[in-house]
């Protein structure tokens, strides 16, 4: 499944880096520790998150993740969404908790 | 092949710049991406020490075809017992960082996990020294 299909899938609003929307998604890492992310999020995996800072692209682009989705309709910082779109790397947002989203990604990604 | 950074302590704006330009160095030597996986979680860990923990510090890095070796040298309060922070989960950070999502107490042990070689030595109140070196091709 690629970004962009999980966009409209779950009803995810794109707020950065919509040229990175083709991406693959190869499965998601659910946390807000950053070093728990660095450590244990792998190539092509989503990335559901509350923090909006800029180090959420540093790790994104390190870790060549497809894509980070803030919950609760979050805002990423100005800086954040500079970096996306540079690397091309989405953030998108859903309106719903940690937990709710998390669930939803999992059954769509194990169906 | 020699490269050198600087990271101000508190500048979390930047702190990953050398690991994002370490990598590409990597990629155009055409390591394995598995290894050059391991270096960057290593380096971003240990730059982000020092924009958390010290006032500045210096990463020097030195690659040739068997090895990449990272030698970072900070001025800080140092660290008073290396092996209590080593632990998993042991942190001193400070609110304001660990709301960033910093602060977990895992990163020296994700840099001993993703090192083929890693030593770190500390003078309280003068700064640490970490020496990371991983094998690239393994
Ligand atoms: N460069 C450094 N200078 C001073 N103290 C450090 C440095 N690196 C690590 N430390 C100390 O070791 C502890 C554990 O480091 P680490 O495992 O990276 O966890 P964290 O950075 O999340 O606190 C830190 O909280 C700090 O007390
Ligand atoms: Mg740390």
């Amino acid at each position: 499944m690629t970004v962009a299909e999980l966009a409209t899938k779950l009803n995810l609003k794109v707020l950065s880096g919509s040229n990175g929307l083709d991406r693959e998604i190869s499965g998601a890492y659910t946390s807000d520790l950053l070093s728990d992310v660095m450590g244990g999020i792998n190539e092509g995996m989503l990335w559901i998150t509350l923090q909006t800072h800029v180090n959420v692209m540093a790790i994104a682009s390190l870790k060549e993740i497809a894509a980070v989705i803030l919950v609760k309709n979050l805002t990423p910082e100005a800086n954040t969404v500079e970096q996306s779109n540079n690397e091309g790397i989405p953030i998108l947002s859903t309106a719903e908790a940690t937990f709710d989203i998390s669930g939803k990604i999992y059954q769509l990604l194990n169906a | 092949m020699d490269l050198e950074f600087n990271v101000q302590g508190g500048d979390f704006v930047r702190a990953g710049n050398a690991s994002s330009q370490i990598k590409k160095v990597l990629k155009q030597l055409n390591a394995d991406s598995a290894i050059i996986k391991r270096v960057v979680v290593a380096l971003y860990e240990a730059e982000v020490n020092i924009a958390a923990h010290a006032y500045d510090g210096v990463i020097r890095a030195n690659i040739d075809t068997e090895r990449i070796r990272l030698l970072l040298d900070d001025n800080g309060p140092g660290i008073p017992d290396i092996e209590r922070a080593m632990t998993p989960g042991y942190s001193t950070a400070s609110s304001a960082v660990r709301e960033m999502g910093f602060g977990a107490g895992m990163g020296l042990p994700n840099i001993r996990a993703n090192a083929d070689e890693f030593v770190i030595t500390s003078e309280v109140g003068k700064g640490t020294h970490l020496e990371i070196t991983v094998y690239l091709n393994q």
